[in-house]
C-alpha cells in the first residue's frame, strides 16, 4: 500500500495521460493532442493531490468517492470554459477520474501513520 | 423374583450420582451431563450467588488415581487464564469423598448447533477465535487432545471457549533460541504432581463416554505408549495408532483440520458454493494431512491461511493458476474493476459517437 497522496498523484497522472490521449479519436481536436495530453494529465495531478490529501485527512469511503467527483468535475469544468466548449466530453470524463481516484486512495493508499509503523 | 421398575432405577442411579455438597459453599441445581469419569452439575454458589459448574468424579470412579487426574484437569485449567478457556474457581474434596473443581458456568451452543445458521464467512471467522485459545494453550505447552465441534462452546456474544481439557498432555516449551536458556515446562509438572498426586505427571487422560478409549486409562496418570484417546474422526493418525510420543501440536492441527472441514459443510448438504473452493479444501487437507510434517507448523499459521482466504489473498496451501488468480483478484476488486470497466465503456461510447 502506498502514501495516499503518492497513489492519487500517480493514478491522477495516469489515468490523465490515457483521458487526453483519448481526444486522438476526435478528429476535430486530433491537431491539438499534445496541448491536449498535457492539460488533461496536469488536471489529473492536480486532482490527484487533492483527494490524496482529503483522502488522508477524511477516512470515510462515501466521502473519498463524493471529494473525487467534485474536484474531478470542477476541473474538468475549467478546461471546459477555457475550451469554450465540449463540456459533457470533458466533465464526464474529468468526473469519472476523479470518482476513481477518491475511491482508490480511500481503498488502497495506506495512512501515513501505519506507514511510519 | 421381583425386579425394581426402571424409572426407580434411573432414580436410585441420580441419587446415587448427585454429589453430597453439604459443607461447601454451594448447592446442586441440576444435573448437566456425565461422561466416563464423572458428572457435571449445573450449581449455586451461595457466597458470591452465581450459577457455576461443578464437575464431580464419578462414585463409581472413586480412585485415588482418577481423583488425582480430575485435580490435575483443574490445575491445568487454572494456568490457562485466557478469555478463551473456561476459568476454574475451586476445587477439593466432597463430604462424600468425591474430588470436584466449581468453573464457570458457560451458558451457550455447542460449536457444530451454533455454526448452522450461520453464512459460510461467519463460520470462518468463528473458526480462527478457536484458534487463539488453542494457540495460547500451545504456547503454555499444553495440548488439547480432544478438539472436536462438541468441546468448542459458543457464548450467548459470540464468545467461543475450548471445553473439555480432560486429556491434555503437557509438553516441554522449548526456551527461545535467542535466550540461550535451557528448555523448561510451561507448567512445572513436578508442582502439579506435589500438591495434586502422588504420581508423576505430564499427561492427564479422560475417558469420556463419547470419546474412543481402547484402553480406559492407563494405570498411570502418564499415558501410556500404545493408549488410544481421542474421539473418532477428529483423531490425529498418531494419535488412534497410540503413538503418545509422537504426540504435540500438529495433532491438535490435525482435529482443527477436522472441524474446518465440519464447518464448511453446508446445512442443506449441498455440493456447491463457496464451501467447495479448492483453497478451503486444500486449508483442511493440509491441516489433516497424514504426516505430521507436512502439516501447519502451528496452529497460528493455520488460522492465518483461513484469514488470508476470507481477505482474498492467495493460502499458503493451495497454488493457483492464472485463472484462478485473476478470478481472484478481480472478486476481491470488485468495484475498482467495476469502476474502470464503466470509465471505458463511456471513452468507448464517445469514439464511437464522435466518429459519426
Amino acid at each position: 500500500m502506498s502514501n495516499k497522496i503518492v497513489l492519487g498523484l500517480v493514478l491522477g497522472g495516469v489515468l490523465g495521460i490515457l483521458d487526453g490521449l483519448t481526444a486522438w479519436f476526435t478528429p476535430a481536436v486530433r491537431a491539438g493532442i499534445v496541448g491536449i495530453v498535457f492539460g488533461s494529465t496536469f488536471k489529473g495531478l492536480i486532482a490527484g493531490v487533492l483527494i490524496g490529501v482529503f483522502a488522508r485527512k477524511v477516512h470515510s469511503l462515501a466521502l473519498g468517492i463524493l471529494f473525487g467527483l467534485a474536484v474531478g468535475a470542477f476541473l474538468a469544468w475549467i478546461i471546459a470554459f477555457m475550451q469554450h466548449g465540449y463540456y459533457f466530453q470533458i466533465m464526464l470524463p474529468g468526473a469519472m477520474v476523479g470518482l476513481i481516484v477518491g475511491y482508490a486512495t480511500q481503498k488502497y493508499g495506506a495512512s501515513s501513520q501505519l506507514q511510519r509503523a | 423374583m421381583k425386579f425394581l421398575p426402571d424409572q426407580v432405577v434411573a432414580r436410585l442411579q441420580t441419587e446415587m450420582q448427585t454429589p453430597d455438597l453439604s459443607g461447601t459453599r454451594y448447592r446442586a441445581l441440576e444435573l448437566l451431563g456425565h461422561g466416563g469419569m464423572g458428572t457435571v452439575w449445573l450449581a449455586q454458589d451461595s457466597i458470591l450467588q452465581r450459577p457455576v459448574a461443578l464437575k464431580v468424579l464419578a462414585a463409581e470412579n472413586s480412585s485415588a488415581d482418577l481423583a488425582a487426574r480430575l485435580m490435575q484437569e483443574a490445575m491445568v485449567l487454572a494456568r490457562l487464564e485466557h478469555p478463551g478457556i473456561v476459568p476454574v474457581h475451586d476445587a477439593g474434596t466432597l463430604a462424600d469423598g468425591r474430588t470436584f473443581y466449581c468453573m464457570k458456568h458457560v451458558e451457550g451452543q455447542t460449536l457444530d448447533l451454533y455454526a448452522r445458521k450461520l453464512p459460510l464467512r461467519e463460520r470462518l471467522r468463528l473458526f480462527q477465535r478457536i484458534a487463539e485459545p488453542l494457540a495460547f494453550a500451545h504456547s503454555r505447552g499444553i495440548i488439547h487432545r480432544d478438539l472436536k465441534p462438541a468441546n468448542v462452546m459458543v457464548g450467548p456474544f459470540g464468545e467461543v471457549l475450548i471445553m473439555d481439557w480432560g486429556l491434555a498432555k503437557i509438553m516441554p516449551v522449548v526456551a527461545s533460541s535467542a535466550t540461550g536458556q535451557a528448555p523448561q515446562h510451561a507448567i512445572e509438572t513436578d508442582e502439579l504432581s506435589s500438591s495434586a498426586t502422588k504420581a508423576p505427571a505430564h499427561e492427564f487422560t479422560r475417558a469420556a463416554q463419547d470419546s474412543l478409549s481402547s484402553e480406559a486409562l492407563a494405570p498411570e496418570n502418564t499415558t501410556a505408549h500404545g493408549t488410544v484417546l481421542g474421539t473418532p474422526g477428529y483423531m490425529a493418525p498418531e494419535q488412534k495408532r497410540g503413538e503418545v510420543n509422537l504426540i504435540d501440536q500438529r495433532t491438535d492441527i490435525f482435529a482443527m483440520g477436522s472441524i474446518l472441514q465440519s464447518l464448511l459443510q453446508e446445512p442443506s448438504g449441498s455440493p456447491e458454493g463457496e464451501s467447495y473452493s479448492r483453497p478451503l479444501r486444500a486449508i483442511c487437507a493440509k491441516a489433516m494431512s497424514a504426516e505430521m510434517s507436512a502439516r501447519y507448523a502451528s496452529v497460528q499459521e493455520l488460522a492465518a491461511d483461513v484469514g488470508r482466504y476470507l481477505d482474498g489473498l492467495p493460502v499458503s496451501a493451495y497454488r493457483e493458476n492464472i485463472f484462478e488468480r485473476t478470478a481472484r483478484l478481480v472478486s476481491r476488486n470488485r468495484v475498482a474493476v467495476v469502476l474502470v470497466l464503466a470509465y471505458l465503456f463511456m471513452r468507448l461510447l464517445f469514439i464511437l459517437f464522435s466518429r459519426r
